[in-house]
This record gives structure tokens, sequence and C-alpha cells, in this order.
């Protein structure tokens, strides 16, 4: 599959803004089965310096400066993604989670103790005996992992319901796990609450989401919006496993990669700070169209 | 409480001394070495004392001083103390110098033993530092690089991943300067066997060499001969190494390098030491708010425009560094930072994600990492110390938890220990039930007994237990370690935890075997007849509180001499006129808003003795002075400890005793604030500099004292139409009453002191001078940051001064009933017109919207 995706972000402030320095991460990512060809990042008014940088988690990060009076800011993604169906692995041949777990907490180097590096608390995200209750009826002594994690997932998707105006992006993952109620960054974050607070480790995937929906099929929650979900470590073998708690489904082709990182605040697409602005108002629009060329 | 006299010459560097006790070449009683401690010194039992040995004796390096000691009289000790008081007072060493104001903040507290140290002994705890320095510095390097400590399974990838000062922002980059670590704080204690091990190190924003320096400076005033005769090893090189260090640390571009101090700011609770070591250093002191990012460089944002800074050092964390990498608050850091510095344009000292290394957790891999990266046998212990996080040291910790007292792994500053022997029962099942949970994050060490230092209590030595605080700092190769540093007692005998907040301070002396380097940085400085960078570049903000300052300083003035006008009047015999006079003080009082003009007189009373001593009332004298002493912190590296003293003095002075308001005692002490008042003044135009900053200072001052004459002329004439009276203590307010009686032999009349007031040019405080002197400084003030010569301000200033010219007093008063008509509504325009012209400074010169590169 192919897709064109354009992604607006206006920001359009009360007072004039004289200063700004941002941080995006809206470069796609390149991975085995999703490539690249083409991405623009479109900055208005002009930036006097913008710069590409590859930061810790290997996410392609831009930083711009915006100098002189301006009321708002408009930054345009856009660009050309590739997906193929990835080999989609027997969730009943993946090793019990029990073993993935002493794996990533093994002192040896190798791909689980990396993968360690999303075993703990992070800025956003905290661990607690609460979330590892939660999650452990899906993972029963000796549970494969893949298949505990489909469980989890479906779980999540039929206990939390969808509701913007339940959370804004400031609620604590607690609130949300209390609340039963959110969207789905909120999620993202409570299910990788829960897999860290049973010691595997799982990390936070920004992206997008095709939501036209197929033929006969029910469109999908996310439209217009950037979505998020989970990736978790399932042992060597099966690697980095991703999975929307929010649809309650294993991504295949029609989620798009943007960036990971331990939670929201190591990826969020436009983080800025702006000297004398007062309140503002953010815009985000998304479209993810299927390119047929 | 000990009274002292007023404090004679202060001097800041030591050198032949003034104290008032002993002359300077006194020998001392050495003949005979004291075989018995000094004053009825008794250590505990099997505690290792840092003065008296196992057998009773003094040890080697503390006879000289012990010997002074025990042939001190006690009324020396006492003036002793007293003079230290004294120094520490007048310095105005306090935690927190915003408080202070309201009279809560704590004095440093420094305890006249200091801790002495031989000169072998020193040497080799410095040689076990100066490696530990060189090995974090490559712990740190790997960590943020290749990871190799990681790969080939020398550290646990838990013990880095979950440590939240592992700062991913930080990772992939080269450091300008070559080095993550450039100064390194270093906790120590004594173990029983008398060897210093490592307690804990401080790489953040390593505190307490100000404070280090200001002991120092503060021991050898009190005692000068003993300092001598004990060869102490001296600071001042060490500071000036520092300094030659961070610049060469500079990313190389044409021009000499610019080192600034980046302090949290008057708020913060080591405030002092940020400004104490700036201006020993020479260094910019800076906020946050004065630095911006343009273009991938940091800029310090001066009355002239942006100027480059090459070398930060930082006194605020690494997590509040930046707001745009980090997410923290964008009140402290600078957003963009983190991306100059990775850029190479600025150097940090330290770098974001030191913090990583700070963790105790890596005590028990010390040594295994130091034959790694640097092939050398790890020189200095530390604290036994288990990691929870590997399951072995996780067993030993549970398998019997009193033996241990438990830290948290990462927590930031001082953390809390816990003593599991100390908890009840249930309280230590539960730790252990958190400890279990989340093994990384805990760090156990084994309770070690303190060794004590003689401690002065109430005039008698008593054992305390003692933890040194060493400073590490990178040099041409390697690096090099302060001969010194600061040392802490706790403040009682049982404590087993000391810490910066609830201890007391002490100096740290190393003896010297060979000759004292009698060097110190003032003398030490290359001459440069005309420096290539003129000292002008003034932060914007610091031009803005010396605003500020001298706004306060004369509102304070004004308010005092209002207040004294009419206390005067209320101290004396009472008459008819003196009641007039009164009413028409208080009818100024009024015009200034601190009065509301409801209030009876019947309560006057009452209102004066609240406008005299509580601070939360507006306007009231506290609370200007409380203003006043904020914008001054705010300044602090530009002010002289003159002035400082000045500051500290009002404070005193100010104080109005508790009970009833008493005439008299308020008349004294307005009446000594007055000429502390004049003595800031007098400070202000015959010792300060006349640059720019002192220039802000300057229109501070004009602005307000033309505003607040312009605001008691206009209250004085609405008065005046009823009771001429008013005149008299108007003219006592504007300190013009003898200038009026040479010029008139006469009882106050309406037009005449009018004239005097607003017109006269000779007059010092006529309206007309302020409006000279402002005129004065206009052209030469900075053409800021926007650049244009024609500037809002001028154009502001241009537009309603003639106009003042224009009113014509003789024509007004020739028509009976005009000048009370039309006076007030004037003086009331053009006071708001100097307001006006208040807020043009303020957004020409310290908002900082445009950008101007130089």
């Amino acid at each position: 599959m192919r897709y064109k995706v354009t992604h607006r972000t206006t920001s359009t402030y009360e007072g004039p803004v004289t200063v700004g320095h941002y941080v995006a991460r809206l470069t796609p990512r390149t991975l085995p089965f999703h490539h690249c060809p083409w991405h623009e990042l479109v900055i208005r008014p002009q930036p006097v310096i913008q710069v590409q940088r590859s930061d810790a988690f290997g996410n392609l990060t831009s930083y711009f400066e915006i100098e002189g009076s301006h009321l708002e800011l408009e930054v345009t993604s856009r660009c050309l993604i590739e997906v193929t169906p990835a080999p989609a692995g027997d969730p009943a041949a993946s090793p019990a989670w029990e073993t993935v777990r002493e794996a990533a907490r093994s002192e040896r180097f190798g791909p689980a103790s990396l993968a360690g590096e999303f075993l703990f608390a992070s800025a956003l995200i905290p661990l607690s005996p609460d979330y590892a209750a939660y999650a452990l009826p899906s993972f029963p002594p000796g549970k494969p992992v893949l298949a505990g994690l489909i469980d989890l997932t479906e779980r999540m998707f039929r206990d939390f319901k969808f509701d913007p105006a339940a959370t804004d992006v400031a609620t604590p993952v607690s609130k949300v796990f209390q609340l039963r109620r959110g969207v789905c960054q909120d999620f993202a974050q409570v299910m990788i609450a829960c897999v860290r607070s049973l010691g595997l480790p799982a990390r936070y995937v920004s992206g997008y989401l095709e939501t036209l929906p197929p033929p006969g099929k029910p469109k999908l929650v996310g439209a217009d919006a950037s979505h998020a979900w989970v990736s978790v470590y399932c042992g060597e073998e099966f690697g980095w496993v991703d999975a929307d708690p929010t649809n309650g489904i294993l991504p295949t082709t029609r989620h798009l990669t943007l960036a990971w990182g331990r939670d929201f605040r190591d990826v969020s697409p436009l983080r800025g700070v702006t000297l004398g602005a007062g309140e503002h108002r953010l815009a985000v629009a998304v479209d993810v169209t299927p390119d047929s060329d | 409480m000990m009274k002292t006299p007023s404090p004679p010459l202060f001097r800041l560097f030591p050198g032949p001394p003034k104290a008032n006790h002993k002359p300077f070449t006194v020998t001392l009683p050495l003949a005979e070495p004291p075989t018995a401690p000094p004053l009825g010194y008794r250590p505990a039992e099997g505690v290792y004392d840092e003065m008296v040995g196992p057998d009773g004796a003094i040890r080697p390096a503390w006879k000289t001083f012990a010997g002074f000691l025990s042939h001190c009289s006690p009324a020396d000790l006492t003036g002793r103390v007293a003079t230290g008081q004294r120094l520490l007072r007048d310095h105005g060493v306090t935690f927190n110098i915003y408080d202070d104001a309201l009279g809560t903040s704590r004095p440093w507290a420094l305890d006249l033993i200091p801790l002495i140290l031989a000169a072998s002994e020193w040497r080799e705890v410095a040689a076990g530092l100066e490696q530990r320095a060189r090995l974090l510095d490559a712990v740190l390097a790997d960590l943020h690089g290749p990871q190799r400590l990681l790969r080939e399974g020398i550290l646990p990838p838990a013990l880095v991943f979950a440590n939240p000062g592992f700062l991913r922002p930080a990772v992939g980059v080269t450091p300008p300067g070559g080095r993550f670590l450039s100064m390194m704080g270093t906790d120590l204690v004594r173990g029983l066997d008398g060897r210093w091990c490592v307690l804990g190190d401080r790489l953040q924003a390593t505190s307490g060499q100000g404070y280090a320096l200001e002991n120092r400076i503060i021991l050898s005033n009190v005692f000068p001969e003993e300092f001598n005769a004990s060869r102490v090893e001296r600071l001042a090189a060490f500071f000036d190494q520092e300094r030659e260090q961070y610049r060469s640390l500079a990313p190389s571009r044409r021009g000499a390098a610019t080192v600034a101090l980046l302090t949290p700011g008057p708020n913060h609770e080591t405030y002092f030491e940020h400004a104490f070591k700036a201006r020993y250093l020479g260094l910019p002191l800076v906020e946050s708010s004065d630095l911006t990012v343009r273009d991938r460089r940091l800029h310090l944002k001066t009355l002239e425009g942006l100027r480059r800074i090459d070398v930060l050092l930082r006194r605020i964390d690494d997590a509040a560094c930046d707001p745009l990498e980090l997410g923290s608050s964008p009140a402290l850091g600078i957003p963009g930072l983190i991306e100059a510095w990775r850029h190479g344009s600025v150097a940090i000292v330290n770098p974001p994600g030191c913090g990583v290394a700070e963790t105790p957790a890596l005590h028990p891999f010390m040594p295994a990492l130091c034959r790694h990266l640097l092939g050398e046998e790890l020189r200095l212990a530390t604290v036994p110390t288990l990691w929870c996080g590997r399951p072995a040291d996780l067993a030993r910790v549970l398998e019997n938890p009193s033996r241990w007292v438990l830290k948290p792994a990462f927590a930031r500053g001082d953390r809390d220990p816990v003593f599991v022997d100390e908890l009840s029962p249930g309280a230590a099942s539960e730790l252990t039930g958190r400890v279990r949970a989340h093994p990384e994050a805990w760090i156990a060490q084994e309770i070690l007994p303190l060794s004590t230092a003689p401690t002065l209590t109430e005039g008698r030595l008593e054992p305390r237990p003692v933890v040194w605080r060493a400073f590490t700092s990178g040099a041409k190769e390697g690096f090099s370690v302060m001969p010194g540093g600061i040392s802490r007692v706790s403040s009682s005998d049982h404590r087993r935890i000391v810490t910066l907040r609830s201890g007391v301070s002490k100096d740290t002396w190393v003896l010297s075997d060979g000759v004292v380097n009698q060097f110190s940085i003032l003398r030490s400085q290359t001459v440069v007849i005309r420096p290539d960078r003129p000292p002008g570049a003034v932060p914007s903000r610091a031009a803005d509180h010396l605003f500020w300052l001298g706004r306060y300083a004369e509102r304070l003035e004004q308010t005092v001499r209002t207040l004294r006008s009419i206390v005067n009047r209320l101290a004396g015999e009472s008459s008819e006129e003196r009641l007039r006079e009164t009413e028409g003080g208080v009818s100024l009082l009024r015009e200034l808003g601190v009065l509301a003009d409801d209030v009876p007189l019947t309560a006057l009373r009452t209102h004066l003795g609240e406008l005299m001593s509580d601070p939360r009332r507006p306007g009231s004298v506290p609370r200007l002075i409380s203003f006043l002493r904020f914008n001054a912190a705010g300044a602090r590296d530009r002010l002289s400890d003159d002035t400082w003293r000045i500051f500290n003095r009002l404070e005193r002075d100010a104080r109005l005793g508790p009970g009833h308001f008493v005439p008299s005692a308020a008349q004294e002490i307005l009446d000594t604030l007055v000429l502390d008042l004049a003595a800031f003044s007098g400070m202000e135009q015959e010792n300060m500099t006349h640059g720019h900053g002192w220039r802000f200072l300057e229109l501070g001052r004009r602005i307000e004292r033309g505003h607040s004459i312009l605001s008691l002329a206009a209250a004085a004439t609405e008065r005046a139409s009823l009771d001429e009276s008013v005149l008299v203590p108007l003219l006592e307010i504007c300190d013009s009453t003898m200038t009026y009686r040479r010029l008139h032999f006469a009882r106050p009349a309406l037009a005449p002191v009018l004239d005097l007031l607003v017109h006269d040019r000779l007059n010092p405080r006529s309206v007309a001078r302020q409006l000279e002197l402002i005129r004065h400084h206009l052209p030469l003030l900075p053409h800021g940051p926007g650049g244009s010569r024609e500037t809002a301000e001028v154009a502001h200033f241009n537009g309603f001064v003639p106009n003042l010219d224009e009113v014509d007093l003789p024509v007004l008063a020739a028509t009976p009933g005009r000048l009370e008509n039309v006076v007030p509504t004037l003086c009331r325009r053009f006071a708001g017109k100097l307001e006006g012209l208040s807020d043009e400074f303020t957004s020409h010169y310290f908002s900082h919207a445009v950008r101007r590169l130089r």
C-alpha cells in the first residue's frame, strides 16, 4: 500500500509572539516493511534556522526557530509512505511471557537487555501493582507473550470508552485508568503502564491511521488526527509487536509510524516554547489517503 | 543576643588584619605544645576524632591550632565569635536573600573551629579525587556515546535505563571542550580505619564553593595569626586555575571567550553563593530570562543588544535546563539551550546529563569501571554500598534490613536516607515491600559511625559528626582539587545524617608542608589597560532591577520624610499651629496613597505604627525596604559590599519595637533611615561606576523624585486654599526649608514654594532639576536593542517637557484662586507623563522584543 499524508498544525496566538523554539517529530520512520520515499516540512512564517537530526530513539527530529512578531504558526508536513504486510507470527509459538520478562532484566547484553530501556517508569507513565493486576488475567503463568498481548489489547478495547471530552493532553494516566475513558494517547499510555508493571518492555508509538472505511467494514476511530499505539517486546524471534488498544487490533498496513519513545513526551509531533504569547489555540488536520501512483 | 559596635572598615580579601582584639605581630604562645585537649574537649569513645588520637594526644596537624585554643581566654573566644557573627551579617551571608526583608532568613551557620587536614593526608585524598573525576568523565562519555559499558557487561543496563537522570536529549552529543565533567563536588566521610571514603557526588549544580571561600575569608579575619602560623594552603590558585579552565572550554572563535554564571535567581537558597562566586571570578551573573538562543547560539540580552556566551556555568539542575527538550518549566530553563550545546556553540559546566553519574548505585561498580576504563586501581574507596537492582545485593539487604541505611538510588539533592533499625516493624516491612517492587530504585549503605570534629557550642568544644565536601575542577590535563572545601557538622551530637540545610559549616584547612602559595586572584590578573570588550554589557534584567532600585530608594525616602514630618509634630509639645501642620502632613501622606481618605485623625497613631512596622501593608516602610532589597538582590553582583551593608543596616535600623506607637522612638528610627538612605545615594554618586547600569539606577531615582514632588505639590496646592500651613511640612519633605528661608525670610507662601520645588534648577530636589538630569542622561544611553536614534522615550520626553517650562507661576498667581485651580491638574498630568516615560524605558530596554546581534 502507498499513502499520501498531509498533517497541518496551526497555532494561533492571543498576542504577538516574538521568538519561538520548536522541535518536530513529523518525519516517518523507515522500517523493514515501512518506507518513506518523500517528505517535506513547510513552516510559516519562515524559520530563521531549521535542522534535522536523529534522536536517541532513532526518530528523525526537526529543530527550528522563528523570530519576528507573528500571530500564527503553521507547520505542514507532507509525505508518501509505502507499507507492505509483515509476516504475522503464530501467537501460540511465541515464548512464555515470563521468559521475556527475565530476558529483559538480564545484565547480559543483547536485544532483550536493550529493550530494557522501555521497562521502567517514565516522565508520564508511572508503574504500580494496580496496572499489573489489570493486565494479569491476560497473562496467566506460561501464557505465550503474543497471545497475552492480543488478549490485553482486546480487553482494553472492550473496557475503555473512546471519549474525547473526558480527557486532555495533561490528564494523568492514573486518572484515565480510573475513568476508563479517553483517546488513543490515553489508552496507549495506560496499556504501557500495564505491560511495564508486569515487567515487559513497552514503548509508545506515534503515527497515523488510514481512516477511510473499506467496503463492508466499520469505520475506525481516530479519523483526521494523529494516532498513537503501543509496541511490546515479545522476545528475540518476534521482536517488537505493535498493538492498538483504541481499536482492539494488532496493526498491519494501515498504521503509519512516525516515531517511538518511552511516552508521549519523547515523541510529541510538535513542541514549542514561545516568548510573549499569552493563550494559544491549536488546530490539527490530518489527511491519510491511499495513493494510486 | 550579642551587641556589637558599628562595624569598622571591612576588607573582602585576607590581608593584614584590623581586627580589634590583637595586633598582627603578636607571637603565639606555642612554646609548650599542649598535651591535653583544649577547653576540656572530650571525644566520644570508639569513634575516630579529628583532633584527638585514641591515646588522648592531639594529632600533629592540630597542634598549632589546639595550642592557641588552650591559651585562649573565654573573653577572647567570645570576642572572636562576635567578630565572626558581625562579618557574616555584614556579608549578608544568608540562605535566602529574598526572605531577609521579613526577617525570617536564617544566617549562614559557621563554626569557628576549622577542620584541619595534614598535607600528606590531603594529597592522598586529592589523588583519589582526581582519578574519580577522570573516571566519572569517562563513564559519562561512554553512556552518552557508544555505551560499551553496557555492551561489555561492565554496567547492568537497568542501572542506566531506570535512572531518570539519564537524559536522552544528551545522547550522541560531543560536548564542546571535549569533556562531560569540569566540576565535581564530593562528600567524604572518614571510616573507622581513619581513611576518607566517598559518600556521594554532586555533578549537576555543584554548590558550596562560594561558601568555602566565604568561610575562609571570615576565618582568616577572625584568626589571622593562627591562620598564618598554621601554614594553611590558600584557595585563590584553585579558583584562578578554574577560571582559566572555563575559558579553555570555549568553542574557538575570534575575540575573548565570554563565560557567564547562570543562577536560578534571588529566590534560590544558595543565591548568595552564586553572586559571591561570580564576583570573585569576575563573571557576569545571569538568570535564564537574561539568555536567549538565536540561530543555535546562546546570547546574553544586554542593553546594547545580544551578546554571545561561549561558556555557561550553570547552577540549575539538569532537568530544568531546557523546557523545549526536557519538558521543564519555561521559567527556569532556556529553550534551545541543548540544541546550542549539541551544535557545539556553547560549553556548559557541567553539561546536562551529568546527573546520571550521581547515583550511588554506581559505587559498587567503581573498582571494575576504573580498571576497565582507566587501567588503574581505584584509589579512593566509597562507603560500602549495595545496589538492590542486583539480585544478590537485594538478597543481602533483605536478609537483615536493619544493618543498612536505605536511600532512593536516583533521587536528586539531599536524599532522605532511611535507617531501617529506627523504623517500627510495620514501617520496616512496608519499606522492604517498596524495595522488592522496584529494587533498581534503591541502594543500601552500611551504617558508619562518622568521625567527629571539635565544634564550638556555647563556649565549649563538643565532638560532632563531620562530612567534608571537596571540590575538583577540570585542569589543563586531568583535574585539580581544591586544597580545602566546606565541611559540615550536625547541630546535635546524635544525628547520623549531616545535611547542608540542618548542619553547621566549617572552614577546611589543608596544612602545607612546603611553601604556602600566597597567590591571590586579585594580584594575579593580567593587566590590560583597555580591554577589547568594554565592561558595558549590562544584562537588561540587571538594568531593570537597578532602575527599580532607584525608584524604590527614592519612594522610601519620600515616605520616610513624610512620616517624619508628622511624627516630629506628634512628639513635640502641641499647639494650634503644629496641629494644622500635622493635618497638612497627613494630607500629603494621603496623596502618596498610603493612607485612606476616610481614616480619622484619632486613628492616626495606629496607622503610623502600621506604616512603620507592618510588611504586609502596601506602602509601609518595611514593605518598601523589601522591594528595595528584592531589586538590589537582582543586581547583587553590581553592588559593592559597602552598598550591600547599607541595605542590611536599613533593615536593622527600621525595626520598631513591639507595643504602643511611641512618637519619640519612631522619630529616632526615621532620622536614622534618612541618614542610611543618604549614605546609599552618596555611595551611588561617588562609588559606583557611572556606566549604563548606574545610569538606569539614576534615571529611576530622577523619575520617582520628579513624580513624587509633582504629586505632593498638587496635594499641597489643593490644601493651601484652606490653610497654607501645609507648606511647612511640604518644604521639610522636599528638604528645601533652609533654601526657602534664605531666599524669603518669611513664612512659606504658595507661589514661591511652588517655584522653588518645580522651576528652580539650582534646587537639587526640584522637578526642573530632575528633568535636566534626565535630559542629560538620555543621549548617553545605549542605542538599545531597537537600534534607532530617535527613540520612543526621547520623543516622549521632548513631547511634554517644554510644556512644564511654559507654566508661568507669576502670571497665574496674579489672579486670586487661579493657582489653586490650575496647578493640581497640571502637576498630576506631568506626573502621569513621567510614569509614561518609565513605561517607555521598560518596553525599549528591558523586554527585548526585537533582536539585534552583535
